[in-house]
């Protein structure tokens, strides 16, 4: 057992790895699992598979569920205790929720890390938690019944109460605890076998139960990583050079910063694990003295590589490279797509381009980094423990099982928190001044050292045949490839035509429940923009640009046949073959979201349109069924006005109603958002938006209606935080045209380029 | 040392007056429900009330509050129960959270003038408050709550005056 273990969980160390675990350790009875062990050991995993810990319950009856999940605003701690307190039987007002440090014991249960992204935590912890829960309930009942020398088949267990209805005997969870009964023990096959309820049975799932996060949130005391404030630390600013990636330092002059009262220290740093290049960061004794010394710094750089590349010159490598017959590799192959398209009737097709965009969280990039003895303890929210760690044990120079990673609520992540930059800054500051730092990006370094959303250029080729049938589908997707960035080939998907792995996260979607009897996707990695801009995982992924292609291509392609583009969808997503299941259930979702939204049944103001788009985001295997009708009003001018986004979304099951409409309404202004008015851009290797002013987010005044229709069909639960953000934007482009005839094809859209589609 | 008048405390802090009164209130005074969001007047999450007024405070100095009363998340109300925080969680309005002190203080200095706006009012008043995970209309929701609740309690109160 290393000292990192100890550090994190002194009461839990010693239990035993391969059983369900009940004992009553000091605190009370702690209640965990033995995870599965799973790609834990490609990744950068701090050290070997340890038994998962998932809740404890304390003489008290109080019940605090462990989320080894990151908490960005989707309340998945909360819904983590949600479903336990199913099973468990506890009472919610008795739940509690605490966030995991990055010991592997808390990794997810399916994917072997601890990662929060691609709306999974919902679907892929939910028959964890659930089993640990009913575990628990079964331990509590056998000691129940021990105490009270009743047998344990005529006990009842409800809001956290062991009844035994006959004798009207009862003990609650606090006694049974108290009482150090509950001694049962589950190996991994009786944890497999416990018969779990039946949803007729939930009286937890399905209940907008009050969010334990919520108050919190309301007063200032939530902790977020910026919060952190540990005994004699100092602060670090950090000063980033004008190119976004490839610069380096040549010297630092700190003469004038010296003069900043309670400075301490320049440090440039020496970043092997590759996330940053050229930063320097100013210490001083406080923030806005930090801030000051870094103004002060005279910085010299060598702009390196990148110096000169512009958004225009990764699109012009984009096209380059879609042009070669050779380029990339294939994320689906089915059929002859050249064949088909040669002996079309008729061929549509055309290109779209999505521009960078960034994820600007509310709350800015930081860490907090304390050497104490062996130990290098970070202090930041994050959603990717297990990498972040090892890149902060990088920056530190030490093995990997002596960091420890004292997670925060996150003020925002939509993926940005996945990467690990802030760690290297704070880790080596605290290295040089021999004191924990705490490094606060201001939102300039947060804007132009973003891990954005990649520019993608798409080119799409149908074809259709004498009955206007879609035969043929070739679709290029030309990106920087954020996953790839990772290293970890777990992440990577084989390519059809065999030519080595490739970023999957850069073409999900692309891979659609649509019947298209030759059907091509490729993959094309521009190396370019992968290197000037190093990308990362923006809410939504690869669905948010591959959707905004196929989604107004097969638009068009109705536009181009003369047939109702809603219609058209729904002879596509007809279930044959690999499509069936997902494809009717798609097709319910838009027509769901075509009854909510009134669609086609009147006659709208000249200048008015409305269009559809349907989506199965995230990836084909964990897809969430999602269809929106957007309304919008164009004027002359080529302004558009959204008037109301309709929005339908299958979930399977639902575990917190309330929950899932905020997100898919959150998400679906976000889709809003990068649809209308979020563009970055690149010129002289730098981004050029520094804050709000100029790269700028959907505000109040710009919100429109959301309608939501949510779909509980007794399905497994799937996630809800990332589908509806990429239906968004092609519904809107698909109103455009219904309301105007212009045809938009690139993102953001803008009144010029509408305006210039309509003179077309 | 400049001596901050907030939350009804007379505290003195160890900056320099042209120290942001943000950096004053969080670092010094370790109040961290004021949040640090742009440092440039754009999106509001650091926004307290001095003398009442809603300001920004990554770009009020502490040589601008002199003497002045200076309001945070923290003193709000005695308990979180300002009727604007009991409707944040009636509505259950925070997704991230990290906007929200920010939020319910843009809010407050709206209701204490006008008690009974329209949505127009508040959409104008709240919009220089971002919020990244796109919380709006249940902010809006909460104001309207919130200000329902405060008339009637205040007509409750009146009602209750004796004549």
């Amino acid at each position: 057992m290393n000292e990192h273990v100890k550090n994190v969980t002194p009461a839990t160390a010693y239990l035993s790895r391969r059983s369900f675990l009940v004992g009553t350790a000091a605190t009370g009875l702690v209640l965990g699992y033995a995870g599965v062990p799973g790609i834990g050991e490609a990744l950068a995993a701090p050290s070997n598979f340890e038994p998962s810990v998932w809740y404890a319950i304390s003489p008290d009856g109080l019940v605090t569920v462990t989320c080894g999940k990151a908490d960005m605003g989707q309340h998945i701690a909360s819904t983590m205790a949600q479903i336990v307190a199913e099973e468990l039987g506890a009472k919610w007002s008795d739940m509690r929720v605490n966030l995991a440090s990055n010991d592997p014991k808390f990794n997810d249960p399916v994917l072997g890390a601890q990662i929060t992204g691609g709306s999974w935590s919902t679907m892929m912890n939910f028959d964890a938690m659930s089993r640990a829960g009913a575990a628990g309930r079964m331990a509590l009942t056998e000691g129940a019944a021990a105490a009270m020398g009743v047998p344990a088949s005529e006990l009842t267990v409800r809001d956290s109460m062991i009844v035994h209805p006959k004798s009207k005997k009862q003990m609650s969870f606090a006694d049974v605890v108290k009482s150090g009964k509950a001694t049962k023990t589950f190996t991994p096959d009786e944890l497999k076998a416990i018969k779990l309820k039946t949803p007729d049975q939930y009286t937890m799932i399905g209940v907008s139960v009050p969010q334990l996060d919520i108050p919190s949130k309301t007063n200032g005391t939530a902790k977020y990583g910026i919060d952190v404030m540990l005994p004699g630390m100092a602060y670090g600013a950090v000063v980033t050079p004008p190119v976004r990636f490839g610069a380096t330092v040549k010297s630092v002059d700190d003469s004038a910063a010296k003069k900043v009262p309670g400075f301490i220290k320049a440090v440039t740093l020496d970043d092997k694990t590759g996330t940053t290049s050229g930063w320097v960061v100013a210490v001083a004794s406080t923030y806005a003295n930090a801030k000051k010394a870094a103004q002060a710094l005279k910085i010299a750089y060598d702009g390196g590589p990148n110096a000169k590349v512009s958004s225009e010159s990764l699109l012009d490598e984009a096209k380059r490279l879609q042009k070669l017959e050779d380029s990339g590799q294939f994320f689906v192959k089915d059929g002859d797509p050249a064949a088909a398209l040669g002996s079309a009737a008729k061929v549509v097709e055309a290109e779209y381009t999505t521009s960078i965009n960034i994820h600007a969280p509310l709350e800015p990039m930081n860490a907090t980094a304390e050497f104490k003895g062996d130990i290098l303890h970070i202090y930041s929210g994050n959603q990717f423990a297990t990498r972040s760690g090892a890149i902060a044990a990088g920056a530190a120079g030490i093995d990997p099982k002596f960091v420890v990673m004292h997670q925060m609520w996150l003020g925002g992540g939509f993926g940005r928190r996945l990467d690990a930059d802030m760690m290297i800054p704070a880790v080596q500051a605290a290295k040089a001044v021999g004191k924990p730092v705490k490094v606060i990006y201001t939102r300039e370094n947060d804007m132009t050292m973003d891990f954005s959303r990649p520019l993608t250029y798409q080119k799409v080729k149908a074809g259709v045949d004498g009955d206007g049938k879609l035969v043929a589908l070739s679709h290029d997707v030309v990106s920087a490839w954020p996953t790839a960035r990772w290293g970890i080939p777990d992440f990577l998907t084989p390519s059809v035509d065999k030519k080595g792995p490739l970023d999957s996260f850069t073409v999900n979607g692309a891979d659609f429940f649509y019947t298209v009897p030759n059907h091509y996707v490729r993959a094309i990695k521009n190396e370019l923009a992968h290197n000037a801009t190093p990308s990362g995982q923006l809410r939504s992924v690869a669905p948010g640009w591959t959707f905004w292609a196929v989604e107004s291509m097969i638009d068009e392609i109705a536009a181009a046949t003369g047939k109702d583009p809603a219609q058209f969808r729904i002879s596509l997503l007809d279930g044959a073959g690999k499509n069936d299941g997902g494809a009717q259930r798609l097709r319910n979702t838009l027509l769901a979201a075509m009854g909510l939204s009134g669609y086609g049944t009147r006659q709208l103001p000249k200048g008015e349109g409305m269009g559809v788009a349907c989506v199965s985001s995230q990836e084909r295997a964990t897809a969430s069924w999602t269809a929106c009708v957007a309304h919008v009003a164009v004027a002359p001018s080529g302004a558009v006005t959204v008037k109301k986004l309709t929005v339908a979304t299958d979930v399977g099951t639902q575990v917190h109603p309330d929950n899932i409409r905020a997100q898919v309404e959150g998400a679906a202004l976000w889709g809003l958002s990068l649809a209308m008015y979020e563009k970055a851009t690149l010129k002289d290797g730098g981004i050029e938006q520094t804050n709000f002013d100029s790269y700028t987010p959907l505000r109040m005044s710009q919100t429109p209606e959301v309608a939501i229709a949510v779909i509980a069909n007794g399905e497994k639960a799937t996630g809800v935080g990332e589908p509806a953000v990429t239906v968004v934007a092609p519904a809107i482009g698909n109103a455009i045209f219904n309301a105007s005839g212009a045809r938009v094809r690139a993102l953001p859209i803008t009144a010029e380029a509408v305006k210039a589609s309509m003179k077309a | 040392m400049p001596t901050l008048t907030i939350n009804g405390r007379s505290l003195s802090v160890d900056a320099a007056n042209d120290t942001p009164l943000l950096w004053a209130i969080r670092e010094q005074l370790q109040m961290t429900g004021t949040k640090f969001g742009c440092g440039a007047g754009l999106c509001g999450a650091c926004t307290v009330h001095v003398n009442g007024e809603a300001v920004r405070s990554c770009q009020t100095m502490l040589s601008d509050v002199a003497g002045k009363k200076i309001t945070t998340i923290e003193g709000l109300s005695a308990k979180g129960d300002h009727p604007l925080q009991k409707a944040w969680i009636a509505e259950q309005v925070p997704q991230c959270g990290y906007c929200q002190s920010g939020q319910i203080m843009q809010a407050a200095s709206l209701l204490s003038k006008n008690p009974n706006p329209t949505k127009e009012e508040v959409v104008a008043h709240m919009d220089g408050n971002l919020c990244r995970c796109m919380t709006y209309s249940r902010i809006q929701k909460a104001i309207m709550r919130a200000a329902s609740e405060m008339r009637t309690a205040s007509a409750t109160s009146t009602e209750r005056r004796p004549t």
